[in-house]
């Protein structure tokens, strides 16, 4: 019988929430890491029983957590995340230069092939790799050489936080940065380039239109066009017809085109999320209302989701990591907020529910559908 | 002469460590703030990195030490401990620095 394990890590510690394919009734299980922040947690799409978590402490530090048994039981991986060479500098938020210092892994995106491999996403922004189950780390230098002095922290610091691989190109890996913009390896990981032509950012840049430096908020791709991308910038949203060589605006008729999450629909290539929120300066949604926006167009045309969504007074944010959706049919979207709700929509964005509303801060939320 | 150390840790590494409030670890003379946390990721490998960075093996800037009544935060590592945490009578405190409200 299939169903759903919904991972979402919060501010306090990590939950995950199951269901069957209905997706009405749910068990929450949690607080894994109690007390913790937790960053993320991903599912190996080779072993969906194999999780990792990245689990961080401002006093003690980066922690890699796995299980085995689907989350039930968790042992510490590696915690030894080391930059190859001397890492140098980058730009700090005064325009000075800046000592690059690890600091914790946004991301950790598993293998689509091989069970023992994982990439993590790091503040301060790098790739690393493990092939050995988050056992040892290896940092991938490349994308550090690709400009690394002109990247600056985003607001949440400078993290590496969007890591996809192409189904159908091993060596092709995609990942994005706040604030340095999106890059692109061909090569598994050893060189990068940048693929940020397109984006403008003209109160952010003092160059709209630099190679390098542009607040990429979230990036998504459908497998079955993995030449497709879609980005939520700091402001804007953006697409790609040909693997980030160059990005158009998409926002359209949304009511802000500043957010955090994009996500594609499991079955509709074209069919987009985000959850646009007010400015960058004001994390919640414009005039206090907790819409999803969906494009069935692949952008510019968008329709606000809202039933079963709170349309007054709602001033919760919705975290770049915090959407994701399912692969049954219908399509499943999930996101979480920083007042602690997770929703499910079992209807590809039509109803949504609520699966929790009480839980600390959410910082991401992902999705494993189990035959 | 190995000494044998108490060390209590805070909750967040107990939970890691799978141990409770306070280990034991040997530690040869002469005890000082290196030899302990030696000692202790010898024996807790999953501590590497927690205390002290991994590279520079420098303090984490909210982790403190104490001992006897007294911050060691701020000396050198290699300063000899008070002999009560030598001969077991006190404990070596790996304590999380307060911050916040």
């Amino acid at each position: 019988m299939s169903g759903v394990r919904v991972l979402v890590g919060t501010r306090k510690g990590a939950f995950i929430l199951t269901s069957d394919a209905a997706r009405k009734d749910w068990e929450v299980s949690g607080p894994h890491f109690a007390g913790i922040e937790v960053y993320h947690v991903k599912g190996s799409p080779v072993d969906p029983n194999r999780i990792y978590a990245s689990q961080t402490s401002s006093w003690f530090g980066q922690v890699i957590q796995r299980s085995d048994d689907g989350g039930k039981t968790w042992a510490p991986a590696g915690n030894d995340f080391r930059y190859v060479g001397n890492p140098g500098t980058h730009q700090w938020y005064d325009g000075t230069q800046h000592p690059w210092e690890f600091k914790r892994v946004w991301h950790l995106e598993p293998s689509l092939t091989e069970r023992d491999t994982v990439y993590a996403g790091a503040e301060d922004a790098a790739l690393f790799k493990s092939t050995d189950g988050g056992h040892t780390w290896d940092e991938l230098p490349g994308l550090r050489s690709v400009k690394g002095p002109l990247w600056q922290p985003g607001a949440g610091g400078m993290c590496l936080h969007t890591i996809i691989l192409d189904p159908q190109d091993a060596n092709r890996i995609y990942v994005a940065i706040s604030a340095a913009g999106a890059f692109r390896t061909d090569d598994g990981g050893q060189t990068f380039v940048p693929i940020n032509k397109g984006l403008i950012s003209p109160y952010e840049l003092p160059d709209p239109t630099a190679e390098v430096g542009h607040c990429v908020h979230n990036l998504a791709m459908h497998p079955s066009r993995p030449g497709v991308l879609f980005m939520q910038k700091h402001w804007d949203v953006m697409r790609s017809d040909n693997a980030g060589e160059m990005w158009h605006e998409i926002s359209g008729n949304l009511p802000s085109d500043f957010g955090f999450p994009i996500a594609v629909h499991a079955h509709e290539p074209e069919t987009v999320y985000v959850v646009p929120i007010k400015s960058d300066s004001e994390h919640y949604p414009p005039e206090g209302k907790l819409r999803v926006y969906r494009s069935r167009a692949g952008g510019d045309e968008w329709e606000a989701l809202t039933e079963g969504l709170p349309q007054e007074d709602c001033y919760v944010n919705v975290l770049r990591d915090a959407m994701c959706v399912d692969t049954l049919d219908p399509c499943g979207v999930y996101f979480g907020t920083t007042g602690g709700q997770v929703y499910v929509s079992a209807d590809s964005g039509d109803h949504w529910q609520a699966i929790v509303r009480d839980l600390p801060a959410v910082l991401s939320v992902e999705v494993q559908t189990l035959q | 002469m190995s000494n044998r150390i108490r060390v209590v840790l805070p909750q967040h590494l107990r939970t890691l460590a799978g141990v409770g409030r306070e280990v034991e670890v040997n530690v040869a003379a002469p005890v000082t703030q290196r030899a302990i946390l030696d000692a202790l990721e010898a024996a807790y490998p999953m501590l590497r990195g927690t205390i002290r960075d991994q590279v520079t093996l420098q303090r984490r800037a909210f982790v403190r030490f104490f001992a006897c009544g007294q911050d060691w935060s701020h000396e050198s590592p290699d300063a000899p401990l008070p002999g009560d945490v030598v001969n077991g009578k006190e404990p070596f405190m790996v304590v999380g620095a307060m911050a916040g409200g």
